[in-house]
């Protein structure tokens, strides 16, 4: 990707990491997006089944492009939004993090 | 607008003072280019007038119902006596909390971009960790030395580590909200802190603490302490590299600034102007760079 | 047998006078700053209406937030005191046998239990969140100038769905008012708010997964508007027992009068 060989080539070890969630009294609940590592390919909106996800221009990038981001809607009940796929017993699957190659999404709790 | 010191039945103690100001001799009739950044936060609308990308007015009040009227109020407010019109200004950019709508800023650039440019503006170059404690929400930002964002958490969901809760307390106990953090530095010994981190639970356990003989100050202390702990935590999310910096109408309290300060052993840099103006101040500086941009003059 | 079950919430203190199975006396009360004379107060106030002394009552178990406030001490002098979760399983099995998944939504504290036999099976907890609970209803009845009991009647006039943004009962407090400014009827914004909090109550209930037949019990039970949004969300019919405030209080009742412990 050209914005990653830019950065490279200048010898940056920048990471864009984008938290979205928040932390209240009963715990912290962060979705950190990597957009280093974020290759803007949709395949973790798809795969999310609650819509938690979107792909927005990179506004903190002067080269643009698209990264992943929580929708604004879910920022804050992000506990509730992905609270179906992390059930109390059993294995957790949760299919953004298994659709992302690149290891760019991971969740705080 | 300073509160009475007087105890009035019907003072509003969370309410804090609006105020605007023409803060330099440049003359806005010489410059070339005019800008303004239009800052509409859950709790406190900002106004910047910019000159040539240098701070000229602004104004600050308080974020009414309906967010377009305010939009245009504050921005009145700040042209007030300059002699400049809106209609003049070249370009007016809007940021704040969500989407929010000015209706008459030609663009809209997220909060967390436009806090990281205007604390560089506030503070300089050197800035390379910004917090921002608003009204509604607390952002932590890291950025580079343009003021380019690197890395950024925003907790906008819970009122603990907010203006509001402030606001919430300050009413509590009676102190007027620009004196709270003053009162909250005026123990002897710091008393533990409030253990529920909610507000609403929070103001419950400080009126059973009021109740038990406690005396104003080391409630607010108490609820200091909380909140400071509670910052630093979202800030050692993203990681906190110097210079540290702090924006937002909350780091005009000096009971948060000097706790954070105790936990993370870091000073932060004092502000040159009015550390509530970052976001406006960012959205004003943009709208120039997109002016010129626009105008080929890049 | 004659056994007592006393339910130290946050809000309310509940008694369940029990005796050979059958409910002889209920009785609540505001807990104000002293908990153990709110509790004591509203034990006598239930002994009295079953016409017992305190030393008829062999076993006292307590359960809730101040339970460990009367354990042991006069002059409810409870012999044991039990989890809430533990306390709900053992009260709603009680009323409904057939109970498989419990809804508690008290009001600092939202449960849901999953039953088997009266025991709990897995449980989650959404706690320390005043959004999350009763509390958040009252704020915002303050917020809209209205009657807590009238919150509920009122969201049941609405039809319409307004989204609330607001997640936090201080935050949602300012955006009710700016609702009102924009000329919004209280019975939409009193529906978005039942909505709002059945929507949170569900999603953490979904983690455990639901299975028939649903209780919902706890001092929200008693607000009607707060069941039909919860029946939506969980895609299943809800049982809400007589008296579902103190069942709570049953279920410490009912554990008291087990046999060899």
């Amino acid at each position: 990707m050209q914005r990653l060989c830019t950065r490279r080539s200048r010898g940056y070890a920048k990471q864009l990491k984008a938290h979205y969630g928040y932390k209240d009294g009963s715990g912290d609940y962060f979705i950190i997006i990597d957009t280093d590592k974020c290759n803007g390919c949709n395949k973790c909106v798809e795969a999310c089944p609650y819509h938690v996800l979107e792909l927005i221009p990179n506004e903190y990038d002067i080269e643009g492009g698209t990264m992943a981001a929580v929708k604004e809607e879910h920022r804050k009940k992000i506990k509730y939004s992905c609270a179906p796929c992390k059930p109390i017993t059993g294995e957790r699957k949760m299919p953004c993090i298994l659709a992302c190659q690149p290891n760019a999404i991971a969740h705080s709790w | 607008m300073k509160m009475a010191q007087a105890e009035v039945k019907t003072q509003e103690y969370w309410r804090w003072p609006e105020y605007r100001r023409t803060v330099t001799e440049k003359d806005w009739r010489n410059a070339s280019i005019l800008t303004a950044g239009v800052d509409i936060g859950s709790v406190g609308s900002k106004a910047t007038v910019m000159v040539d990308g240098e701070l000229y007015a602004f104004a600050v009040m308080r974020t009414g119902g309906v967010s377009e009227d305010t939009a245009i109020k504050v921005t009145s407010w700040a042209l007030e006596g300059t002699g400049l019109e809106a209609g003049k200004l070249h370009y007016v950019v809007g940021t704040g909390y969500g989407r929010v709508n000015v209706p008459f800023a030609k663009k809209t650039i997220t909060e967390i971009a436009c806090h990281a440019r205007g604390a560089h503006y506030i503070y300089g170059p050197t800035v390379r960790t910004v917090l921002d404690i608003g009204g509604q929400d607390c952002k932590a930002i890291r950025c580079d030395e343009k003021g380019k964002v690197l890395s950024f958490l925003m907790n906008d969901k819970c009122a603990a580590g907010t203006g509001r809760g402030l606001e919430v307390f300050s009413d509590l106990i009676s102190v007027p909200i620009s004196e709270l953090g003053k009162v909250s530095l005026s123990v002897d010994q710091e008393p533990p802190p409030v253990s529920n981190t909610c507000v609403i639970f929070a103001k419950a356990e400080s009126l059973a603490l009021l109740r038990q003989g406690w005396p104003k100050e080391k409630v607010a202390a108490a609820y200091h302490a909380a909140m400071a702990d509670r910052i630093v935590d979202l800030l050692t999310r993203v990681g906190i590299e110097k210079d540290f910096v702090i924006t937002g109408g909350v780091a005009k309290n000096t009971g948060i600034v000097q706790r954070l300060e105790r936990i993370l052993k870091i000073k932060p840099l004092e502000p040159k102007m009015d550390p509530i103006l970052a976001g406006a101040l960012g959205a004003g500086l943009f709208a120039k760079a997109l002016y010129e941009k626009e105008q080929g003059l890049r | 047998m004659i056994t007592a079950g006393v339910d130290v919430g946050a809000k309310f203190a509940k008694v369940v006078i029990l005796k050979d199975g059958q409910v002889v006396a209920r009785a609540k009360t505001l807990v104000g700053f002293d908990v153990l004379k709110s509790a004591s107060d509203v034990f006598e106030k239930a002994l009295k209406e079953a016409g017992l002394s305190r030393g008829d009552v062999q076993r006292v178990v307590a359960t809730g937030m101040g339970r460990n406030t009367v354990l042991h001490n006069q002059p409810i002098n409870a012999d044991e005191v039990v989890s809430e979760v533990v306390a709900d399983a053992a009260g709603a099995n009680q009323v409904v046998p057939t109970v498989k998944t419990v809804i508690d939504v008290g009001a600092e504290e939202g449960r849901g239990i999953k039953v088997e036999v009266g025991k709990v099976k897995d449980f989650v907890i959404n706690e320390r969140c005043a959004a999350g609970a009763g509390t958040f209803v009252e704020a915002m009845a303050r917020a809209l100038e209205v009657k807590v009991e009238d919150m509920g009647p009122l969201s049941l006039k609405s039809a319409n769905t307004i989204p609330m943004n607001a997640q936090c009962c201080v935050f949602a407090e300012s955006e009710v008012v700016s609702l009102i400014h924009s000329k919004i009827s209280k019975e939409d914004i009193a529906k978005a708010i039942h909505d709002a909090i059945a929507g949170r109550i569900s999603s953490m209930v979904l983690r455990m997964g639901v299975e028939k037949d649903v209780v919902l019990i706890g001092g929200c039970a008693l607000n009607p508007g707060f069941l039909p949004p919860l029946e939506k969300e969980l895609h299943t019919n809800i049982i809400v027992p007589e008296y579902p405030e103190y069942v709570s209080a049953l279920g410490a009742a009912v554990i008291a009068a087990k046999p060899a412990r």
